[in-house]
């Protein structure tokens, strides 16, 4: 191993600092697994100094929903990837149909994420914002939910048309989820 | 593995300038790196955040990601991203002489 000593240099991540990156990630999904994506995805791009917009649409909006947002819920039912953990054996499509396994399987899946330290989908959002991230709600699935600014999460700024997405995504790379 | 002269020392960094020996770190070295990411003076707050990033590591043998600093350090995560702009987590893991935190959040 060759050592080379040389005065203090710049660290690499300094390169970008003063760049204008932007991330624009439409959430569709409200189902547990889909939420989490869009949020750690959102908190390591504004950990790296990008500019970030999340806007939930249609069941994305139960991410932001007061009433469903510390709810959100996975199902077995046609999912083949839900296995039984630590093996590689997928959960027979009849157990979805046993009573209740719905809500035991998410009480299972957000202890799972509780374990690993990672905040609860309301926490996710309240950190995001706190660290400058900007949420949005779709007016036509508002509208079709009848959901008003005030049945949303308090940090989701406004109910907004695509009109006005397209002018805040300007720019902007695109995820959707 | 390059070394770095840094306040006088000559520490041992990564390839992307963090310190790979948190052994080596001292406050004149953590008032040099903070210069280096256009901190000009660490305040009581930056000590505070630095502080408690230094012994959570001694502790947990893992760099603290900012959500932890935040709920567990005690420094609120708008006041990380006022004391440590754009990067924090990154910016106060350099300036504490520890490696970048591997968790997601």
């Amino acid at each position: 191993m060759t050592t080379e000593t040389m005065g203090m240099t710049t660290p690499a991540f300094m390169s970008d600092d003063a760049g204008d990156r932007k991330l624009a990630i439409i959430c569709s999904k409200g189902t547990l697994d889909m939420a989490y994506p869009g949020l750690i995805l959102a908190n390591g791009a504004l950990e790296n100094g990008i500019e970030t917009h999340l806007f939930f649409t249609f069941w994305g909006l139960d991410m932001v929903n007061k009433k469903t947002m510390k709810k959100l819920t996975i199902t077995s039912a046609g999912n083949t990837s839900m296995r039984f953990p630590g093996t590689s054996i997928s959960m027979p499509q009849l157990m979805a149909w046993i009573p209740g396994m719905t809500k035991f399987q998410s009480w299972m899946m957000r202890k799972q994420i509780r374990d690993l330290e990672v905040p609860n989908v309301p926490d996710l959002l309240q950190h995001i914002s706190d660290s400058g991230g900007h949420l949005w709600a779709c007016k036509m699935s508002a509208d079709m939910m009848k959901l008003e600014l005030g049945d949303l999460f308090d940090e989701v700024e406004d109910i907004i048309n695509v009109d006005a997405f397209m002018a805040i995504s300007e720019g902007a790379q695109v995820l959707f989820i | 593995m390059p070394a770095q002269v840094i306040a006088g020392r000559e520490v041992e960094v990564d390839e992307e300038g963090f310190m790979t020996d948190p052994g080596q770190w001292s406050e004149e070295i953590a008032a040099a790196l903070a210069g280096q990411i256009e901190i000009e003076t660490l305040t009581d707050d930056h000590w505070k955040v630095i502080r408690f990033l230094r012994e959570d590591f001694e502790q947990e043998g893992e760099t603290a990601t900012l959500r932890r600093v935040a709920t567990v350090g005690g420094v609120s995560t708008k006041d990380l991203y006022t004391l440590f702009p754009k990067k924090p987590a990154k910016k106060m893991a350099y300036v504490s002489g520890l490696p970048k935190p591997k968790g997601c959040i």
